[in-house]
């Protein structure tokens, strides 16, 4: 048994460092891996290229989604205030920030044609639960505009829960606004406004 | 450089402070957004949406590569004066490569040979020089400003217009050619913005006065994530430290470090 017990130390020790090697760059594959298969579907697909909002929708519904952490995300967008907020309102605020949010940028995809996007090396410890994946999206005759990814390792992996457009966050750049919602209303007016909202962006879409 | 970096990264941190400090002409620039908005919905827009029909891909590419190229010597002037001289003589080699070799600007070879495009401009040069942003500006026709770059501006569309062309006629008629091809590749961002925000006008300025800040120092100041969580909140000396040390890891990655990051992580917590 101890001579069990030592074999199976010498293996961990080998395979160990290996092992924690190749998850060193998991985020930045797993950036990298969403981001091609996405953008590969969108360039084929004529229905989204014109817009259709329900196919780009199920698209990153299936493919971007299960990445993303919007309790996170919500959390950071709605900064200080998310102490005071009662957990179900957390969570209807997660959603519906989630409906926002999932709406607005996959309306954006169907505008994707064929920019380069380069992936620029990724510096990270293995120890490290948050990483930045650092990509820029190529444009004749302009700068490329930078677009950064941050993502936190939890329980159920690697997660992002932000985006950094051109050095904006498109997460943290909602707080003004959400603060100034929650000063007049409290959580419940942001969650209201959050919900009317999508409601609203819905009806349209219905409509065309 | 430790300094003002660090004095952004308090900047972008007190946007976020009820009553905006850094737009005390809310009620003015409220007013002028909106007036913006309608100019570019009766005009602008359509224009540029007749513009992307109608002229193709590759046409259109070229003449965004002129006005590039045209662009250059003030962005490569630019990095000089702010001491960036290796992306000065980058900047200046672009123009002369791509005038000759890329036939007058029409095609960005410099790109391919390693002089890649940079985004500078005098407004810039004087935030890195120090001199402060001052309040948030909505320019008539020329939209989001900081009372600073809209100070820059006539020097900045002077500089961009090297060829300084004395004939009206011609001159109208390229400034409208360049307004309608910049305002076609922003085409779609309006869809986004106005399906996206519950205050068009809030986001639109946090969005310009962090990106300035971005660009002013070439990079982002350190920016911190805070966790709100209850449950993570309660052992403060443990949340503190991850806070720290999110600063200190963030620093490194934007290629600097110091013992101001640490003070940077403290205070915002």
């Amino acid at each position: 048994m101890k001579k069990l017990i030592a074999l199976f130390c010498i293996l961990v020790a080998a395979v160990g460092p290996g092992a924690m090697a190749a998850e060193a760059s998991a985020p930045e594959a797993l950036v990298r891996d969403v981001t091609n298969d996405v953008l590969s579907i969108v360039r084929e697909d004529k229905a989204i290229q014109s817009g259709d909002t329900k196919r780009v929708m199920q698209l990153v519904d299936a493919k971007v989604l299960p990445h993303f952490d919007f309790r996170r995300m919500t959390m950071l967008a709605v900064g200080r205030d998310w102490r005071s907020a009662a957990p179900e309102q957390q969570s209807r605020l997660t959603e519906a920030f989630r409906t926002l949010l999932v709406r607005t940028y996959s309306n954006a995809l169907t505008q994707y044609r064929d920019q380069v996007i380069n992936f620029k090396p990724t510096r990270m410890a293995p120890e490290d639960t948050r990483v930045q994946v650092r990509t820029e999206v190529k444009q004749s005759g302009a700068q490329p505009i930078d677009i950064d990814y941050m993502l936190e390792k939890g329980s159920d992996g690697w997660k992002v829960f932000d985006v950094v457009v051109a050095g904006v966050s498109l997460v943290t750049n909602y707080r003004g606004s959400f603060t100034d919602q929650i000063r007049n209303g409290g959580i419940d007016g942001l969650i209201r406004s959050l919900e009317d909202k999508n409601r609203s962006l819905e009806a349209e879409q219905t409509r065309s | 450089m430790m300094a003002a970096v660090v004095a952004a990264g308090l900047l972008s941190a007190c946007a976020i402070t009820p009553g905006h400090p850094e737009d005390p002409l809310e009620g003015y620039n409220r007013a002028m957004f909106s007036f913006n908005e309608r100019v570019d919905k009766a005009v602008l827009k359509p224009v540029a949406e007749v513009y992307e029909t109608v002229v193709p891909d590759l046409l259109r590419t070229g003449v965004g590569n002129v006005f590039g190229n045209l662009g250059d010597p003030w962005i490569g002037a630019n990095n000089l004066l702010q001491g960036k001289i290796a992306d000065g003589m980058s900047d200046l080699m672009r123009f002369g490569v791509n005038s000759t070799f890329g036939i007058l600007g029409v095609l960005d070879v410099a790109s391919e040979m390693g002089f890649p495009k940079h985004d500078e401009d005098f407004g810039q040069t004087l935030g890195w020089w120090g001199v402060g942003e001052g309040p948030y500006f909505v320019l008539p026709l020329f939209g989001p400003r900081t009372v600073r770059d809209a100070a820059a501006l006539p020097l900045d569309m002077a500089g961009e217009d090297p060829l300084g062309v004395d004939h009206v006629p011609t001159r109208n008629s390229l400034t409208a050619l360049r307004v309608t091809h910049v305002r076609s590749t922003l085409l779609g961002t309006e869809k986004t913005l106005e399906e996206g925000t519950l205050d068009k006008y809030a986001y639109v300025r946090d969005f310009y006065l962090e990106q300035r800040r971005y660009k002013v120092f070439d990079g982002a100041p350190p920016r911190v994530y805070e966790d709100f969580d209850e449950a993570s909140a309660a052992p403060l000396g443990e949340g503190v430290d991850a806070v720290a040390d999110a600063a200190v890891r963030n620093l490194e990655l934007v290629g600097i470090g110091g013992p101001e990051s640490i003070d940077f992580g403290t205070n915002e917590n």
